[in-house]
């Protein structure tokens, strides 16, 4: 283990707004692409199935 | 194979002499926004000197993506388009064409532009003329790659704002090399190595922009 | 094998279905790894002490957004050589994830440059030519959704890609040519110090898992595209039966 406890983990030898903001930000992306896509296929097969109930109408 | 080529040419021209208002608008909007740098900035020649033909550049990529919306716009919305692209030549030959006839409609009257803005920046003698030396290596680039973005973007709402988004990134050799040749000139190392970068762009472009935009016309006519 | 089998949609969409779980377990577990080196196993730098660290992901992220230009142009210039569909597909569904990883890498290279250069930005060629990178793909996908017809989109955009392709590398010089004429060599991102073994492995990690990652939700991005193109066949009509 090279910390010395769990603060000095958090503060990163002084840089903990550089590198978790770094960190979090691409956390932040990844997790909102995600969440991104998943609504976009439930609203397109949502979609989808309405057309299709309306053509076989 | 050239009659076409100079028929394409001179249509383009008698299109442009007859609709004057449009042509001056793109001309106009360079002197403007060149114009309004200095007021922006502020009047001291030392700084205007340094940044005159970065200005200039940026505004001459804008006059020129100004007037590219309208290069096939026009003809597509008359239907001559499609006439244009069943002619029994190579559809790069009219791609061609049509980007010279932009370069002479557009990029000439910006060179004879070119020096007066110069001058309101305080440009010395020497560098005046690399700065119009370096546009006219560089505005036929402009017209050859803005000519691929009017044609992906023929017919399109917002197609003006789009071609910009498209375009612009692809300028920036062309912005970087062609103000640099000036900057050269300026802090005396000499403008020869951006001059020839530039011309390769140019030979590079001329190369290979006709035909991505004739594929580009097939794409959106079709 | 026939490779055109999986070239049809209908075979395609449950494919990649199937497939999508296993690359994003491979990314969470590559990811958990290289972020274990990354805070526990990579030392303190001597120079530029913990904030270092944030090269494991801008390196990466940065190596991606180019990686993923690339692949976009490779697919771009199989459909436009063969008409294969699914090929614009994977073109389009790469974009996004791509100019995410662009923005991640700028991000970070301004919380990197700030405790090190003292500036959140500086026209460093990297950066500068990244921030174009973004530009490209922004103009990529501005173009997509201008156009409604699929097909044209799918040529145009392929189309702007192969000329942004070519493009990168004239762009990455000039912007390279121009910073060393206005202010001199700057320090590199990727300037290895001494203990580049193990940073090295931290980033090759991170690297996987960020094409992992990027597979993963490339295929979940191209099935949601091809299930709305092929909404009036067969299969798709069974997909949709199945999906509630």
């Amino acid at each position: 283990m090279i910390w010395e406890s769990w603060d000095a983990f958090w503060a990163m030898g002084g840089y903990a707004l550089y590198v978790w903001g770094s960190f979090g930000m691409t956390l932040a992306c990844i997790a909102g692409e995600v969440w991104l896509l998943r609504r976009q296929r439930r609203q397109v097969v949502s979609r989808l199935r309405r057309l299709q109930r309306f053509d076989s109408q | 194979m050239l009659r076409f080529l100079i028929a394409v040419i001179r249509r383009d021209i008698l299109l442009a002499a007859r609709r004057r208002g449009d042509w001056l608008t793109a001309q106009f909007f360079f002197i403007m926004v060149t114009s309004l740098f200095p007021l922006g900035i502020g009047p001291e020649p030392a700084m205007l000197r340094t940044i005159g033909p970065g200005v200039v550049w940026v505004a001459a990529l804008l006059a020129c993506l100004l007037s590219l919306g309208r290069l096939y716009a026009d003809d597509h919305r008359d239907g001559s388009l499609e006439q244009l692209l069943l002619a029994p030549y190579s559809n790069a030959l009219l791609a061609l064409g049509k980007a010279i006839a932009h370069w002479i409609i557009n990029g000439i009257p910006l060179l004879l532009i070119a020096p007066v803005l110069g001058i309101q920046f305080g440009l010395p003698a020497d560098a005046l003329a690399v700065l119009v030396l370096s546009l006219a290596i560089g505005t036929p680039v402009l017209s050859l790659l803005g000519g691929i973005g009017a044609a992906l973007t023929l017919g399109l709402r917002g197609g003006g704002v789009l071609i910009t988004l498209l375009i612009l990134p692809l300028y920036v050799p062309v912005l970087i090399f062609g103000a640099g040749a000036v900057d050269g000139t300026l802090s005396g190392t000499g403008a020869e190595a951006h001059l020839s970068l530039l011309g390769a762009v140019l030979v590079m472009a001329l190369l290979v922009a006709p035909w991505i935009s004739a594929l580009a016309l097939r794409v959106s006519v079709e | 094998m026939n490779l055109y089998r999986y070239a049809s949609p209908a075979t395609f969409h449950p494919l990649a279905g199937r497939l999508v779980p296993w690359f994003a377990a491979l990314a969470a577990a590559l990811a958990a790894a290289g972020l274990y080196i990354s805070f526990f196993v990579a030392p303190t730098d001597f120079q530029q002490g913990e904030g270092y660290r944030i090269i494991f992901i801008h390196v990466p992220a940065a190596w991606m957004s180019m990686f993923i230009y690339i692949v976009m142009a490779f697919w771009s210039a199989i459909g436009l050589a063969w008409n294969t569909r699914l090929s614009f597909v994977m073109a389009r569904a790469l974009a996004p994830t791509g100019a995410m990883f662009t923005f991640v890498a700028l991000w970070t290279g301004a919380l990197w440059g700030k405790p090190m250069w003292g500036a959140w930005w500086v026209w460093d060629a990297r950066l500068t030519s990244s921030l174009i990178l973004l530009f490209l793909y922004v103009g990529y996908m501005a173009l997509q959704a201008a156009i409604d017809d699929p097909r044209r989109a799918d040529r145009a955009g392929a189309l702007l890609n192969l000329v942004g392709v070519i493009n990168v590398p004239i762009i990455y010089f000039s912007v390279k040519w121009w910073n060393t004429l206005h202010q001199g060599a700057s320090v590199s991102l990727t300037r290895a110090p001494s203990m580049a073994q193990t940073m090295l492995w931290g980033m090759l990690v991170m690297a996987l898992a960020a094409w992992m990652y990027t597979i993963a939700v490339a295929l979940v991005r191209a099935r949601t595209l091809i299930l709305e193109r092929e909404r009036q066949t067969e299969w798709a009509r069974a997909v949709l039966k199945e999906e509630a």
